[in-house]
């Protein structure tokens, strides 16, 4: 059995500790404090003018939360060694312990602080992934101690039976939380891996499709399930080790068979899950702060993927699925050559927009890959000393999380009432002289809203092809958007094709106006 | 608390999240992830209770250093989410002042 204790040892000398929690209700309200500050720090969200208010309140939340549990929680032993038996009599903090958190929490902070500091703009979908998977090796690893002590977490009943060891039996409602805290952390941190590797590059953008993915898939569940079954009757260690390797090999397969585009869904999905995770262990803590929080990020994330999935027309289940875009992406490279397309240079692009009473710039991953965004936003102020007006549209899914381009036109200065959002400006392009496509493909192809037979018929696009002008900057005419569709939009009469690495076509213009 | 108590905080605190997120601009979503991805790091607190935990009563010693190691990996996210955030959000400004 697991966790035996010497017949001799009562329970005793852990009560004080666990009653504080429960007999205090000034821990509890702590905690419901802790939770109402979360709410505003995402509330503070609404607008970016008050964002920075609502993320102190998060900061204030998380504070209180953490203070109050070392408080109530503190290492207790008897003598000063902190290896000594309880016994009863002489019990002091354990100072050695307390410094060990203490310790623990600063070598988190540090690292965690430096890498805020340094990290690019346009690695943060990585960033993300990668503090996506640490939450979930927590989790993992709280539910893991929570397993192999339940006496500290106070979720267990200490069993005495007649022949045998006394032991430590896990309440039933608490053996499922766990299970599925587990569960859930372990899918977070594997599948979190598997986008971090994708989004930084040190694996393959295109969907890897293992044959028979989805019984397997399905197979692993089951197994899950059936597993946190069995360990509500019995609590045997091997069941919860189980469960917790499946939980890692499946969040590993759901993850390797998504392609590079479909990342938004991905990261907003394991931000969901990162969430039901805390809240599970919530559950098996009775922790009010863990609960909020969890729901919060859960619907967050629930919500980001739906926003997603929608602005590219695809069910969640589709995305999930994986494979979208590895195969058709042979077959439709080879007829785009033949077709008539004009061809520009930087003088031609920078004349037309000098010209221009309205200038709208679409950008899109590849101006994140080329960087591109600190010198876009130096056309755009050359441009309005020209008396241009110049806007920003961008389309839900552009780059690789939510919101990954208003923060890099952020980053480049470019205020955030030029930037608008595709369903607040797609009515204006009608009245545009020049819409500038920087690194965006599939979220302009006019053929979403005509070819039925188009992997993207249906899809939410920008109405580009309206604008009096369409400059399209594109590295050659060679390759395709993600989606693998050849674009409608670079054999317009209206189109002019820029061919060049965004970042240099750019500077030449900026060169041009100058 | 009962079980029941727990499930209607959760269940209310859904529908908490469900508005206050449809109410985010999409333009902060980046930010929304970074800050959801620290607050969801208030798993710390199991973690703190894991390492908090007298070595002797369970002869757990795993636990403790379970707990510790996930101290360390909250505490980066809290941190790091945080100050992430902070860094994305002062750079969103209005027109004018500039030029």
């Amino acid at each position: 059995m697991i966790a035996p204790v010497s017949p001799a040892l009562p329970p005793a000398p852990l009560a004080p500790a666990v009653e504080a929690v429960a007999a205090n209700p000034f821990v509890s309200l702590a905690y419901l404090v802790a939770g109402v500050c979360f709410i505003l720090a995402l509330r503070g969200l609404s607008s970016p003018t008050t964002s920075q208010r609502g993320n102190r309140f998060g900061m204030i939340g998380m504070a209180i939360a953490v203070v109050t549990t070392l408080v109530t929680h503190v290492p207790i032993v008897g003598g000063l060694s902190g290896r000594t038996d309880l016994y009863g009599e002489t019990w002091g903090y354990d100072y050695f312990a307390i410094l060990e958190i203490l310790a623990a929490i600063g070598l988190g902070a540090a690292v965690g602080i430096t890498t805020a500091r340094r990290i690019a703009m346009t690695a943060m979908p990585q960033l993300v992934a990668a503090f996506h998977s640490l939450v979930g090796l927590a989790a993992v690893a709280v539910a893991c101690a929570a397993f192999l002590n339940p006496v500290a977490f106070d979720i267990a009943d200490m069993v005495v039976p007649m022949i045998g060891q006394p032991f430590a039996s896990i309440h039933v409602v608490s053996r499922v939380e766990m299970a599925l805290g587990v569960a859930i952390g372990a899918i977070t941190f594997s599948g979190s891996v598997i986008a971090f590797l994708k989004l930084n590059g040190n694996m393959g953008g295109k969907p890897i499709l293992l044959p028979g993915r989805h019984a397997l898939n399905a197979g692993l569940l089951g197994a899950i399930v059936i597993l946190v079954a069995m360990f509500t009757r019995d609590q045997a260690p091997w069941i919860f080790w189980t469960i917790t390797l499946l939980s890692f090999a499946i969040g590993f397969l759901l993850i390797i068979p998504i392609g590079g585009a479909d990342m938004p869904v991905v990261v907003s999905m394991l931000n969901s899950y990162s969430g039901w995770a805390a809240a599970a262990m919530g559950f098996t803590l009775h922790n009010t702060a863990m609960i909020v929080t969890g729901a919060l990020v859960g619907s967050s994330g629930a919500i980001l993927s739906y926003i997603m999935c929608r602005a590219m027309n695809r069910s969640f289940i589709s995305v999930i699925a994986g494979g979208f875009g590895a195969s058709d992406a042979g077959s439709s490279g080879g007829a785009a050559v033949d077709r008539p397309w004009k061809r520009g240079s930087a003088e031609d692009a920078a004349f037309l927009m000098s010209q221009a009473e309205q200038v709208v710039i679409v950008p899109g991953y590849g101006m994140a890959v080329a960087q591109a965004q600190h010198v876009l936003r130096e056309m755009g102020d050359l441009l309005k000393k020209e008396g241009v007006r110049v806007k920003y549209a961008i389309h839900p899914v552009a780059g690789r999380m939510p919101g990954h381009m208003n923060v890099l036109l952020a980053e480049a200065n470019v205020p955030y009432d030029e930037v608008f959002e595709l369903e607040d400006i797609n009515a204006e392009f009608a009245q545009t002289d020049v819409a500038f496509v920087i690194g965006a493909n599939d979220v302009t192809n006019p053929a979403a809203k005509t070819d039925k037979s188009s992997p993207i018929y249906g899809m939410p696009v920008l109405d580009v092809e309206k604008a009096k002008t369409v400059l399209f900057i594109k590295r050659s005419m060679g390759g395709v958007g993600y989606a693998g569709v050849d674009n409608e939009l670079f054999y317009r009469d209206n189109t002019m094709m820029l061919l060049a690495d965004a970042k240099k076509m750019v500077e030449e213009i900026v060169k041009a106006l100058g | 608390m009962d079980f029941i108590s727990i499930l209607s905080i959760f269940v209310l605190a859904c529908f908490v999240g469900y508005y206050v997120v449809w109410s985010v601009t999409p333009a902060l979503h980046t930010p929304l992830m970074a800050v959801t991805n620290a607050i969801s790091s208030v798993i710390i607190v199991g973690a703190l209770i894991a390492a908090a935990a007298s070595s002797g009563a369970t002869g757990s010693g795993v636990a403790k250093w379970l707990g510790l190691a996930a101290v360390v990996l909250a505490s980066i996210n809290i941190f790091g989410g945080f100050a992430v955030t902070q860094r994305m959000l002062a750079m969103y400004r209005k027109k004018e002042k500039r030029s």
